[in-house]
């Protein structure tokens, strides 16, 4: 690590910047098997959340006079069986899927933007500046979650949209932890001094070399945040906050799940499955992403 | 870097201030008020309450008293555990929370830890796919599902061990809580060492120490470990502030003494004096964690200094 | 842990023999303790400062005892006093107290520790939420507002100590019911002299009742042994009670399942069916004083405030359904306010949300359209209930009750003090509330819907059904006095006031080697009764 040369074989943003960093990420993506099944079977999930109410015989809403928690049967074509109010199961959780993974990409895409660039900032920026923007961090940690959501519903009203402000005002805090400890320690390499020497600007820096050469925590924390925020949104709706009924989600479905989980398992195994389904899908795509993003694993 | 721990402890004044101040006001504009519940009570006797708590002054005086007390340590009465301060309720819980969540961040990286390392050296094998495959399962499974589970099969069905109770910490008492609050634990630690490792294992220095020939566990243990545990470190201090305030799930289902249904019931029953002392003690928690995760990131990596 | 024979047949041979050895040495070294797992913690050992859970009472009815206490069957026995004389004019009541009674401490307890009890209740400083139970004795109100000293309390101490006379603002033939309530406990007047409020603290407290408090993990048990004063320890057969908090039901369902718990104070509605099956000598249910029922808004500009519109919701409603379908026979269907089983109470006869299905649908509809609403003019709802699996299911069954109808119902749920908060400030169309009642008598339910009570959610008016009520409360007549109360519920029914849904019932968990433990209306059950079979 003494030589600026070497340096460069550090440095994944060196080889894969610019155009052609899309293209031959994508063409590595699609030769990992397992990766591109689990982003079949994501858009396949996606679909039939979309699509799929449309097709099924029940409505959302529509209430079963004569099956009250069945259990999965052809008979009355719930084919997953019906909630506690008889209603059909299966459409219910296709609906709650469109909520939930909504919900998933929109904590995603915060944790990614704004947790990945501040954190990446107040890393590299060191100093005074990563103090007081880390000391915001351990403010916003600290805030009592729940009345900060319950006052976000007072100042804007019921509205589906909330859930998403509400998610994402929090999640992006571990992001930018994890990232600014990874910029720390990226930062004294010698491959960031020298483009620092060579008078790089400090925003292309962060942009082209900090955080391409964090993405793999990145990529693995933002896989974990996703069941996170699943379940979270089950308690802002507790809190009157998140998806009201007739409405739901899968996060809704499993708690609702969990208290009839010993009479009635499918109630909770139906949506249960969904989400862990897709889940694993997740973790291999984040895998098969980070590898395909990293030129020096191949 | 005595000099940088003191400055961050300056800061941490500050910081709870902002913290103190921003919670009290939130939580006294939302809506619904400790006395309101099923039964809405008589004008006078809802005169007399807010008498009793001050809560007919105005707010600022109400805050300013708050302050007052704060500063002599006196965090108040609890508003619905009448025969116990908050002092003595967070005192009284937290030793449990605190035994609880050491032992299941212990478990954690005990077991999380070697995963996530054996799982990135045998990359892509079958070792790997079946440890990350538990670790999911862990993460897929929300704890309180496998929480009642498991106290319905160990407690119940096989008779092996108590289904709740504290006991005063009894060994048996704890296996199920703690073993409950660490599975998704477990599955954090083992699913981020694997990416870091993976990531360290094809950095260039690395690559130079295996060239020097030097034996695989060295470079690994001596040259490796130590910088990928860094994203580790990071979620770490914040999630033990978390863990060791208690779990309201955990503790309901297995019918604990801990601290962390005061974070939530404090809320929901707006008891305005606990939920400022939980906000104060974790503020303080969440400010001293990362103290020390910053601390250590030095230690793990020697290039990381603060004295700029 | 005290030896359950649930435990036993649960698992395989080698475990069962194992587990029965483990029980056995359990029952023989703890056989008298008794746990009792309760839905919430108690709030303070002061009565004053009581919050209000069912589940206080049963600890507190442990500890203390007042002039009457509770028979396993919840009818009055004579407590603290051995006998009472009523004035004709059914104002002043005096008690003989009896004199063997002692505190824990040894103290004797005496009608000035009555004054001094039901004095610190009523003091505005302690703050007391259930000051208002004790509003019937003379110039209670005008202390509790601070407008009078605390003397001026209209009861006395007499005879040394051994005669307590209270007066009454007016007749209340119920008022030997509130005397059990914990509000009417006396209090150790010596210790509150000596240690001011940290009189409760479980190093100097002392109590009247067959138990006494020793130790209190916050948030985890509470337990208490046997009173030695107590004047009637000899019949007291438990050693130990244990009360653990048990909010999840659940969890305190597996607690008795492996024997950790002998009374379990609520199953989930969930779990009825199973247990019926599986633990069909554990599972209790009885009739219970509670009322569940959805709140009209009557205030003006709400679709609600039209007597028609009330009406045709309220025939929509199919009770049954929501009593033995959806809620699986936890609840009973409910189709007036006041529950069967009050005491001297009748309740209404023909109900016209009980007939025919049909028939009712077609007068809704009829009805609606009356009031102007059709296919072109939907009916739109704004329905408020407090979150909760149960709360949501029936909400959500009545919507699509109304459906048919051509009702579209608007879901909003909060958790309980912003639901409570928001109804009271009349944000509602239609809301859900509930009614647990705090003594046995149908007065206690009909207050709810007189005007200008707090409780009167729906600000539902009448000043028939006002005056009935006022003049009710001056009637001495126990059968007069039922006849009016009873025209009063009538009238409000007639103006579907509210819409009565369910009645509650008390779901308790009790293991089938206890004796004296009966299933009660007012599901209290002191501990003192009970004991295990040798």
């Amino acid at each position: 690590m003494t030589s600026s040369s070497n340096a460069s074989a550090d440095d994944r943003s060196a080889t894969v910047a610019g155009e052609s960093l899309g293209r031959e990420a994508w063409r590595r993506l699609r030769q990992n098997r397992a990766a591109m099944a689990s982003l079949v079977m994501l858009g396949v999930m996606t679909l039939a959340c979309v699509v799929g109410p449309w097709l099924l015989p029940w409505g959302l809403a529509e209430v079963d006079w004569n099956a009250f928690g069945v259990p999965p049967t052809l008979e009355g074509n719930h084919f997953l069986g019906t909630d506690a109010n008889g209603r059909d199961l299966l459409t219910r959780t296709l609906h709650g899927g469109r909520i939930s993974l909504s919900v998933a990409l929109v904590a995603t895409l915060v944790s990614l933007v704004i947790g990945v660039l501040y954190g990446a900032i107040a890393g590299y920026m060191g100093g005074r500046v990563d103090s007081l923007m880390m000391r915001f961090v351990d403010i916003m940690y600290s805030l009592p979650f729940m009345f900060l959501v319950i006052l976000l519903m007072v100042v804007l009203g019921r509205n589906i949209l909330l859930i998403y402000a509400a998610i994402g005002a929090v999640e992006w805090l571990d992001m930018a932890r994890i990232v600014r400890g990874q910029t720390l320690s990226l930062k004294r390499r010698e491959f960031i001094e020298a483009a620092h020497a060579l008078g790089v600007r400090d925003s292309k820096i962060v942009l082209r070399h900090l955080i391409p050469n964090s993405v793999g925590p990145v990529i693995i924390y933002v896989t974990l945040t996703v069941p996170k925020v699943i379940l979270l949104e089950s308690f802002l709706s507790f809190l009157g906050l998140g998806v009201q009924e007739p409405l739901t989600s899968w996060g809704v479905l499993i708690s609702e799940g969990t208290s009839n989980m010993q009479g009635a398992p499918w109630m909770l195994i139906v949506p249960a499955v969904f989400l862990a389904v897709t889940l694993f899908c997740l973790n291999f795509l984040g895998d098969g992403l980070r590898d395909a993003l990293d030129p020096r694993t191949r | 870097m005595l000099n940088y721990i003191a400055k961050r402890l300056a800061m941490a004044i500050p910081t709870l201030w902002i913290v103190i101040t921003l919670s009290f006001f939130l939580m006294r504009i939302a809506p619904g008020g400790p006395f309101d519940g099923e039964r809405q009570l008589p004008p006078e006797i809802e005169a007399n309450l807010m008498a009793a708590y001050h809560l007919d002054e105005p707010l600022w005086m109400q805050y300013l008293r708050y302050m007052g007390n704060l500063l002599q340590g006196d965090f108040g009465p609890s508003f619905k555990y009448k025969d116990f301060s908050v002092t003595e309720l967070i005192m009284q819980g937290f030793p449990v929370s605190l035994e609880l969540g050491a032992l299941a961040i212990g478990l954690a990286l005990l077991l999380g830890l070697p995963m996530g390392v054996m799982a990135a050296l045998k990359r892509n094998t079958a070792l790997d796919y079946s440890l990350m495959g538990v670790a999911l399962g862990g993460i897929a499974i929300p704890n309180f599902v496998i929480a009642p589970l498991m106290a319905l099969f160990f407690g119940v069905i096989l008779g092996w061990l108590p289904v709740g109770g504290w006991n005063g910490g009894a060994l048996p008492n704890l296996v199920l809580p703690v073993v409950a609050l660490a599975i998704q634990q477990i599955a954090y630690v083992a699913r981020m060492m694997r990416a870091s490792m993976i990531e360290v294992l094809g950095s260039h220095y690395i690559r130079t120490a295996r060239a020097k020939g030097l034996q695989e566990y060295e470079v690994i243990l001596r040259h490796a470990l130590r910088p990928a545990m860094l994203p580790v470190l990071s979620y770490l201090g914040p999630a033990i502030a978390g863990i060791i305030t208690g779990s309201v799930v955990i503790e309901q289902i297995f019918g604990l003494p801990g601290i962390g249904r005061y974070f939530v019931q404090g809320a929901l029953n707006r008891d305005y004096t606990l939920v400022m002392g939980t906000v104060v003690f974790y503020g303080v928690l969440i400010v001293l964690m990362n103290l020390i995760v910053d601390l250590l990131y030095s230690l793990f990596d020697p290039q990381i200094r603060y004295d700029d | 842990m005290s030896a359950s024979p649930l435990q036993r047949n649960a698992s395989g041979l080698a475990l069962g023999l194992a587990m029965a050895t483990s029980t056995l040495f359990a029952s023989a070294t703890q056989a008298q303790t008794l746990d009792i797992g309760v839905m919430g913690e108690l709030a303070s050992f002061d009565t004053s400062q009581v919050a209000g859970g069912v589940w206080e009472s049963q600890v507190l009815m442990d500890v203390y005892e007042g002039l009457f206490k509770l028979a396993p069957d919840g009818e009055l026995l004579p407590g603290m006093a051995t006998d009472y004389q009523v004035s004709e004019d059914g104002r002043t009541y005096t008690f003989q107290l009896r004199d063997d009674a002692r505190w824990s401490d040894g103290e004797p307890v005496t009608a000035e520790d009555f004054v001094t009890g039901w004095r610190h209740l009523l003091k505005p400083r302690n703050a007391s939420k259930y000051a208002y139970m004790l509003y019937p004795v003379v110039n209670a109100e005008a202390v509790n507002r601070g407008d009078m000293p605390p003397e001026k309390l209209g009861v006395e101490a007499l005879d040394e100590g051994r005669t307590l006379r209270v007066e009454l603002e007016h007749s209340t033939p119920y008022f030997p019911q509130l005397l059990t309530h914990y509000t009417a406990y006396p209090l150790p007047t010596h210790l509150l002299e000596e240690h001011g409020s940290d009189w409760v603290d479980l190093e100097h407290i002392a109590t009247n009742g067959a138990f006494t408090p020793v130790e209190w993990v916050s948030q985890s048990r509470i337990s208490v042994e046997p009173n030695s004063q107590y004047y009637d320890a000899e019949q007291v057969s438990l050693e130990r009670v244990n009360y653990h908090t048990s909010e999840d039901r659940n969890a305190a369902l597996s607690r008795f399942r492996a024997g950790e718990l002998d009374i379990v104070r609520e199953y989930a509605s969930e779990r009825y069916q199973w247990l019926k099956e599986n633990l069909p000598e554990a599972t209790r249910m009885a009739p219970y004083l509670g009322s569940y029922y959805y709140v009209f808004n009557h205030r003006d500009g709400h679709p609600t405030s039209d007597a028609r519109v009330r009406e045709a919701l309220s025939l929509a409603i199919r009770r049954k359904v929501l009593a033995e379908q959806l809620m699986q026979g936890t609840f009973e269907p409910a189709h007036a306010f006041v529950p069967p089983g009050v005491n001297h109470y009748e309740g209404l006869d023909e109900a016209p949300t009980a007939g025919k299905l049909e028939a009712r649908m077609a007068r809704a509809r009829k009805l609606l359209q009356e009031a102007g609403y059709g296919p072109d003019n939907p009916l739109q709802l704004r329905l408020r209930y407090n979150s909760s699996e149960e709360h949501k299911r029936i909400a959500v069954a009545i919507a699509a009750m109304w459906r048919p109808l051509g009702v579209e119902v608007d879901l909003i749920n909060a958790e309980a003090t912003v639901h409570y908060q928001t109804i009271a400030e009349g944000d509602f169309d239609v809301a859900r509330a509930g009614w647990v009642a705090d003594y046995n008598d149908a007065e206690n339910f009909l207050t709810l819907l007189k005007s200008g009570v707090g409780n009167n959610y729906g600000a539902y008016a009448n000043p028939a059904f006002d005056a009935l009520l006022e003049k009710a409360a001056r009637t001495q007549d126990a059968d007069a006095r039922q006849a009016l109360l009873e025209e009063a519920e009538t009238l409000a029914m007639q103006d579907h006031a509210v819409a009565p849904l369910l009645y509650y019932v008390s779901r308790n968990l009790v293991n089938p080697a206890l004796k004296g433990w009966q299933n009660n209306i007012e599901d209290d059950h002191p501990s003192r009764w009970i004991s295990f079979e040798e």
